[in-house]
């Protein structure tokens, strides 16, 4: 029955969807590793270089996370810290919100919490979701957020992505062509393995954003686990003890 | 310790009791209330988690004072500064989720608390005032929850309470003024999020405080239930204690240790490894600010109002209103309060109760559990015919319990408890 239900929700969830945006794609599924601290670092990187001018971690000061990724403070200053000069300043984009307006139609979001927000295969499958759309402003759309207000800042890596279309006929008997997916673009510097792995430990370091404290909490948490474990034995066994001499 | 003459050396300790049992029922309290305190001896699984609530509001009241140190009330700041309290404040991460697995495991205990009183009768006479002060303590914490969700001024928090407050404004004839009354605006603002704020940390926990007290002076003036459904005080020992009781100290306190042990290993992996669980105690769609111009797609409260709010949408709206819907799901908290008076079995516990007792309450956990999955859902499909028969299957469970409570076949009750745990 539960199944049944289950189905029956997976089935109308998407209906709903349909009718609200022409088309919605199943997100692709990224694994990352929250102790990978090397693709932390590369992340880290890359978003300070291709996404921290227009978006902020407001919730993340720039110390926090070189003391978490195991980045040496000279190098921080150095090479991350972009837009401040302080490592307890907050990581914050350079743009003014009212100009981002101005110029994109809304303000870019905040990313630290994007992963527990959206997801990390939200964010994983939007870097790879632009397609050239010559009806909008920046030349692209997105497979995973239609009519995206941001232009695809990646397009030199991965090179624009064409659209894939289908003839399908409806019930009324219209035909009219269906976005069904995308074909690998040209004038990218990566090939698609590389940018793939680009894109992932981007998406592992907004990870990391979203919950700084996520490796230290699992690796604490084992602990907790044994010492109650053993507290439950030894509550058992002076339980046991006291209610011996209870008929 | 001048005023204690006798006190000298080695009798320090008792000589500074003395001094205060003159002045204050210390020895006298402990003795009643805890030491001297006989409880059946055939406590089961299920009277673990009285103590268990107690501890999980102990957990609250002491994680909600570190939490409300660095919380700002105030809509510009209130979203930032839980972040600021999970990347900044020291341990801050582990208090946020001790106080948010913590909301979670007070209805999880409490629920099946309450499941424990209707199996084994526990409302009945004489403990109707425990009962009525148990069912005013889940609706204070009903109230309690509602408004630390709002808090912490995610996008789900203030979409949840324009829901849940305009509830009341569909009241006829006070709704709008009350409405407006209860937002402190006209619309979910500042002004709200203030003043449930000053509930949820002062009023409602105060309230709560005095309605446990009360929830258990209540059950140590007429003693506790047990599995059996059978009232110990009848047949005494020659020392003028219940045959068939122990002292809660130590027997029940080493045991509800062992409770709490292993509630503590179910409360912890939650905490230290699936701190949202799978977004059922944290929504995704909390980690985003609040904001008036973007309504979530569905909107839906935390799993725990889940049931009544699925109650609440099976109503249609009739006569171009929808309070119908609000009166279904406010009776279907008020007719808990009735319990003790709706079962007219002879027999208390289900050990002794017949197959009719038994088949209507599964029933109603399964349309609990129904309704509750019912209201996570958006209302399509299935879900609106699965809520109308959830919450008539709910409502027959009370409203019938006269009539087979008092048909059913029961058995025999034996004079003494039947085994201990």
């Amino acid at each position: 029955m539960l199944k049944r239900l289950l189905l029956i929700a997976a089935i109308l969830v998407p209906c709903g969807a349909a009718l609200a945006q022409e088309a919605s794609f199943p997100l692709q599924h990224v694994h990352t590793n929250i102790n990978d601290v090397q693709s932390l670092q590369r992340g880290a990187r890359d978003f300070m270089n291709y996404c921290s001018g227009c978006h902020s971690l407001r919730y993340l000061r720039y110390e926090r996370m070189a003391k978490d990724l195991q980045i040496p403070l000279p190098l921080l200053k150095e090479n991350l810290m972009l837009t401040s000069t302080k490592p307890l300043d907050h990581i914050l984009s350079a743009m003014p919100a009212k100009d981002a307006v101005k110029w994109f139609g809304v303000a870019p979001p905040d990313l630290t919490l994007m992963a527990r927000y959206m997801g990390k295969d939200y964010i994983y499958s939007f870097l790879k979701g632009f397609y050239a759309d010559k009806t909008r402003l920046w030349g692209v759309n997105n497979l995973y957020k239609p009519n995206v207000a941001m232009p695809f800042v990646l397009a030199t890596l991965q090179g624009v992505q064409k659209p894939v279309y289908k003839s399908v006929t409806d019930s009324s008997g219209h035909t009219r062509m269906q976005l069904v997916g995308v074909a690998p673009g040209t004038g990218g510097s990566m090939t698609p393995a590389q940018y793939d792995e680009f894109v992932t430990d981007i998406t592992n370091f907004l990870n990391y954003t979203a919950e700084p404290i996520k490796a230290e909490r699992r690796s604490l948490g084992v602990y907790v686990m044994l010492f109650l474990a053993l507290f439950f034995v030894l509550t058992y066994l002076l339980k046991k003890e006291y209610w011996k001499d209870v008929h | 310790m001048s005023a204690s003459s006798d006190s000298t050396g080695a009798g320090n300790s008792r000589g500074l009791i003395a001094w205060i049992d003159a002045r204050f029922p210390m020895t006298k309290l402990w003795k009643e209330q805890v030491a001297e305190y006989y409880a059946p001896k055939n406590f089961n699984f299920w009277y673990f988690f009285g103590s268990l609530a107690m501890l999980v509001l102990v957990n609250q009241i002491v994680t909600g004072i570190f939490l409300t140190m660095d919380y700002k009330p105030n809509a510009a700041e209130a979203f930032g500064s839980v972040q600021y309290i999970m990347n900044d404040v020291e341990w801050g991460w582990l208090i946020r989720y001790m106080h948010t697995t913590g909301a979670s495991a007070f209805f999880i205990v409490v629920y099946l608390h309450m499941f424990r009183g209707l199996m084994y009768g526990s409302a009945r006479k004489p403990r109707e005032l425990i009962w009525i002060f148990g069912c005013l303590i889940f609706v204070l914490l009903m109230a309690e929850a509602f408004m630390g969700y709002v808090l912490p001024w995610g996008n789900m928090s203030f979409w949840g309470a324009q829901v849940i407050t305009s509830l009341f404004g569909s009241l006829p004839v006070i709704g709008g003024s009350l409405l407006e009354w209860i937002r402190g605006d006209y619309v979910i603002a500042d002004a709200t999020l203030n003043r449930f704020f000053a509930l949820h940390v002062a009023a409602l926990p105060l309230a709560l405080i005095f309605l446990v007290i009360a929830h258990l002076m209540a059950l140590h003036e007429v003693g506790s239930n047990n599995p059996d459904g059978i009232e110990i005080k009848k047949l005494k020992g020659p020392d003028g204690h219940p045959l068939d009781g122990i002292p809660f100290h130590p027997y029940y306190t080493v045991k509800d240790m062992v409770g709490v042990a292993g509630f503590l290993l179910i409360f912890c992996a939650v905490i230290f490894f699936a701190p949202t669980f799978g977004g059922f105690f944290l929504e995704k769609a909390n980690f985003t600010p609040a904001n008036p111009l973007l309504t979530p797609p569905d909107i839906t409260p935390v799993w725990y109002f889940t049931p009544f709010y699925a109650m609440l949408r099976a109503v249609p709206s009739f006569a171009g209103t929808q309070v119908w819907g609000v009166l279904v799901m406010g009776s279907a908290i008020v007719i808990l309060f009735f319990v003790p008076w709706l079962d007219r079995s002879p027999v208390k516990s289900i050990r002794y109760k017949g197959p009719i007792y038994k088949i209507m309450l599964t029933l109603f956990v399964l349309s609990f559990i129904t309704l509750g999955d019912v209201g996570m859902h958006p209302p399509a499909g299935i879900y609106p015919l699965l809520a109308r028969i959830g919450t008539a299957v709910y409502f027959a469970f009370f409203l019938l319990m006269p009539w087979y409570t008092k048909i059913d076949r029961v058995k025999p009750v034996p004079e003494r408890v039947t085994g201990h745990a």
